[in-house]
């Protein structure tokens, strides 16, 4: 046999359950804690959601944030914060800074602001141009929160259905309780982190959301298939069973996964990062919470076992026709 | 595992397609240039460098590209609200004098009557002094109404005429303001969108979103401050019957009179009648020109009502002035020599002739029925586009080689290049489809390619998985390959579908960017669906009808 990069064995027989309900439980106080993050701290909204102006000031030379941030002290702003941006695939030549205001009442007034906040840094940078100017003003930005809020409530209660239909109602709920832990747990670190929170972000979480149904989805579908030809193997060992079957491909697919996530945060450019780092993360807790959460979910759920005796095709849920065996 | 030949040769076909729509992208600038001076030559213009650059691609290739997001390209994105309660305030208002007329026609039994200003603008309420009288003054004014001309609205009037202890308020009728609605966005769009050519900028994307919203994105355009004067600059044209001229601009008026400046004359004011003899609606066209005295100008024509409402005035009022009036000043107050009754003639005033042009194009594309308020504003400079193009070409390149060194590394070189081939064509034949159905791709949508790359192959995994499975259990290879396929179609159709679902949902709920990256993520899971499992078996299966290997290598 050649060379082949194995990371995980043929045959492998770890039993995730070994620990009871405890990691479940830790990750349930985790999504809580996330829960209590947001709410307390709250969450670095970008001006998506919270209305205002981002400008980003490109430079040739490196002056320093104090002194734009001086510069822009002369007029009436209200609250600006200004970040300097790095990213490994700038030039020499190239500094970044991000200046921020909040949000004006009307955004008409922005313009004029724009060319006062150009004109004050000009003053201390010569050099400067604005490469982008964004402006959203408050009536958008509470219904982009609004429909953001919806998406995510929509693609849950589309998989429950789905997952639902497919399989039985306990691996829809035991799916859904697992992605929206998932969903909690990203959101908490973007507050923890205070990470920029803007619409591509979301956009980020139901990403993660659909990488997450895959996985859980290929484990409850190889579960199924055990159940379909075994009717006295407990629950809990042909879960394991499951698992184990499904874990070489479980890590492959996630390796890759995060090798072009890894790469898309590296060299994809600052203006995606927050986006690669999101989805970063939320593909390792999906594979997380696809053992710990879903299938132990599952497990206390029950599945209801008697519905191969009636008929010997046993469909559980929902089949699509495949040429059978 | 028996696949018919039409279908063999299908796959193929779909794939050799894919590829070829995809092409014309690796040659993006040549395309882009070639397709380009196409249409301007169709458009009249042509020399010999267009057809040249139009000749740079060849005619039988596809031509179509992937059209790149303001945030890849640089420009303008704006997204207007259209205030459509102006407009229902301007036509109960302009109701105002017929209503008087009506009313003071029967002041014996009606009383006085007088109007009530202030309140809520979209609906006129007028008192009149016999409050018992109201019900009567109710029904004359109902025989102002109209019928609605809407589908919905059938035996609907336009207004809607309430009493109240003596006050009458007319407003706008539920059916009404649903037409009314319609019909401002539809022309607001239109102007905007006849505004915006007449700069000749291409592709700019002007679409209605909503009820009362219009989204617009023009490329290239260095901010978003220079779209809105376009688009802002109302031009609002009114020809009105001149009463007096003063330097006192707090004069005192009648309500039916207002005093504008002079646009030309500091310290001068006129006072002119708010009814309008004629607007600019009834312009239809305008051009710039040069009077005999070879002083710059601009011409206008009138349609046949307003050109019958011109002349029936110019007959009225020879000998008096009229002030045309743009945007609430006026530009010049000519007199009336005689009955200006062709619906023509010429607007004069200290212009020079850039600002006729720009006048003439103005009054061409007429006037906004409403102001618009802008909601959001982004604008990307090009620059920076570029920089996210060259950041997501390489992050694209990298993560491609990354995941398929990891896939030879895990399968071999032969099975793993056989799922590399598939994530190749997968990501071309995206690239294909996208510049076929012409949907634009945003940074977002770069990161929903890359993303794919990595999700992509799990298809296959989850075939080798399972043909790894089976050789382990000793089966023979052409059944490890069949059940390879067989056992791992649930999970990769579950897990798809659920994947496509989200897609639909980003793309729904999104907008701009967002929706980019819903497009490349559905498309890239449907691709993906194809080459993984279609285009593997139908190599496997060549592979093996030449072969027939004994044993696999997995």
């Amino acid at each position: 046999m050649a060379f082949r990069l194995k990371l995980v064995p043929d045959k492998t027989s770890v039993n995730f359950f070994k620990w009871g309900g405890i990691p479940t439980h830790a990750t349930f106080a985790l999504a809580l804690a996330s829960l209590i993050a947001v709410m307390t701290i709250g969450l670095n909204y970008g001006i998506d959601f919270l209305g205002g102006t981002t400008i980003r000031a490109e430079s040739s030379e490196n002056v320093a944030v104090s002194e734009y941030r001086s510069a822009l002290d002369q007029i009436e702003l209200g609250d600006v914060t200004i970040t300097e941006v790095f990213d490994p695939g700038f030039r020499a030549d190239q500094f970044v800074k991000q200046v921020r205001i909040q949000a004006a009442n009307e955004t008409e007034v922005s313009n004029a602001l724009i060319g006062q906040v150009e004109a004050a840094l000009q003053v201390v940078d010569p050099q400067v141009v604005f490469t982008a100017v964004e402006t959203v003003g408050p009536k958008v930005s509470g219904e982009l929160i609004q429909t953001a809020v919806l998406a995510v409530a929509a693609s849950l209660l589309g998989i429950m259905a789905y997952v639902w239909l497919r399989f039985e109602w306990q691996f829809g709920f035991g799916a859904v309780v697992g992605l929206f832990t998932d969903a909690m747990i990203t959101v908490g670190l973007f507050s923890v982190f205070q990470v920029r929170f803007d619409l591509t972000i979301v956009a980020a979480v139901l990403t993660i959301v659909g990488f997450s149904i895959n996985d859980k989805v290929v484990v409850f579908d190889r579960v199924r298939e055990i159940l379909r030809r075994d009717s006295t193997t407990p629950l809990p060992e042909l879960m394991v069973v499951a698992l184990n079957e499904t874990l070489s491909r479980t890590v492959m697919t996630t390796v890759t996964t995060i090798l072009a996530l890894v790469a898309l945060y590296i060299w994809g450019g600052d203006v995606i990062r927050g986006f690669a780092f999101a989805m970063l993360f939320g593909s390792v807790i999906a594979v997380y919470s696809t053992i710990f959460v879903s299938a132990q979910v599952v497990l206390w759920l029950g599945v209801k076992r008697d519905w191969e005796k009636k008929t010997d095709t046993g469909p559980s849920g929902t089949q699509f026709t495949t040429s059978a065996e | 595992m028996h696949i018919p030949l039409w279908r063999r040769i299908l796959t193929w076909v779909v794939v050799a397609a894919g590829v070829l729509a995809a092409v014309p992208n690796a040659f993006y600038a040549t395309v882009e240039q070639s397709n380009d001076a196409k249409s301007q030559i169709e458009s009249g213009v042509s020399d010999d460098a267009l057809r040249a650059q139009a000749a740079g691609w060849p005619a039988w290739l596809p031509s179509s590209i992937v059209s790149l997001g303001l945030d890849l390209r640089g420009g303008a994105h704006l997204l207007a609200e259209v205030q459509l309660s102006q407009v229902y305030a301007e036509r109960v208002d302009a109701m105002w004098p017929q209503v008087r007329d009506l009313l003071a026609a029967q002041r014996d039994t009606l009383g006085f009557v007088q109007r009530i200003e202030g309140g809520d603008p979209s609906a006129l309420r007028v008192r009149i002094s016999n409050a018992d009288q109201a019900g009567r003054a109710v029904d004359l004014i109902r025989t102002l109404a109209q019928p609605v001309q809407t589908l919905t609205g059938i035996g609907a009037t336009d207004l809607d005429v309430r009493a109240d202890n003596g006050v009458i308020s007319i407003t706008l009728s539920e059916a009404e303001r649903a037409a009314t609605d319609e019909r401002a966005m539809r022309q607001s769009l239109e102007i905007i969108r006849r505004r915006i050519d007449e700069v000749g900028t291409r592709e700019p994307t002007i679409i209605r979103q909503g009820e009362d919203r219009i989204l617009v994105q023009v490329p290239g355009v260095g901010s978003a401050q220079e779209v809105k004067d376009l688009i802002g600059a109302t031009a609002r044209l009114t020809f009105q019957h001149v009463v007096s001229s003063t330097n006192d601009p707090n004069a005192q008026v009648t309500p039916d009179q207002e005093v504008l400046p002079a646009l030309d004359q500091p310290g001068v004011y006129y006072i002119l009648d708010r009814q309008e003899i004629v607007s600019g609606e009834q312009l239809v066209d305008s051009q710039p020109s040069f009077d005999q005295t070879g002083r710059p100008v601009v011409t206008f024509r009138f349609n046949p009502t307003g050109a019958r409402a011109f002349g029936e005035h110019t007959a009225q009022y020879t000998g008096s002035l009229f002030a045309i009036v743009l945007d609430g000043e006026v530009i010049s107050a000519p007199q009336i020599r005689e009955p200006i009754l062709g619906g023509s003639g010429s607007i004069s005033g200290t212009f020079n002739i850039e600002q006729t042009t720009n006048l003439a194009v103005l009054l061409r594309a007429g006037a906004l029925p409403a102001d618009l308020v802008f909601l959001e504003e982004r604008t990307i400079g090009p620059e920076l586009g570029q920089d996210s193009i060259d950041a997501g070409v390489r992050a694209s390149i990298i993560a491609g080689l990354l995941v398929m060194g990891y896939m030879v590394l895990s399968y071999g070189l032969f099975f793993g290049m056989i799922a590399n081939i598939a994530l190749i064509l997968n990501v071309t034949m995206m690239l294909g489809l996208l510049s076929i159905i012409g949907a634009t791709l945003t940074l977002p949508g770069i990161a929903g390619i890359v993303l794919t790359m990595g999700v992509a192959v799990d298809a296959n995994v989850l075939i080798f998985e399972r043909m790894r499975e089976e050789i382990r259990r000793g089966k023979a290879p052409w059944r490890c390959f069949e059940l390879g396929y067989d056992k791992a179609m649930s999970a990769i159709i579950d897990s798809n579908i659920t994947s496509i679902m989200i897609a639909i949902i980003l793309y729904v709920i999104g907008s701009g960017a967002v929706r980019g990256f819903a497009v490349t993520l559905g498309l890239g899971v449907a691709t993906s669906m194809f080459t993984a499992v279609f285009v593997t078996r139908l190599i496997l299966l060549h592979w093996f009808e030449m072969r027939k290997p004994k044993k696999l290598e997995l």
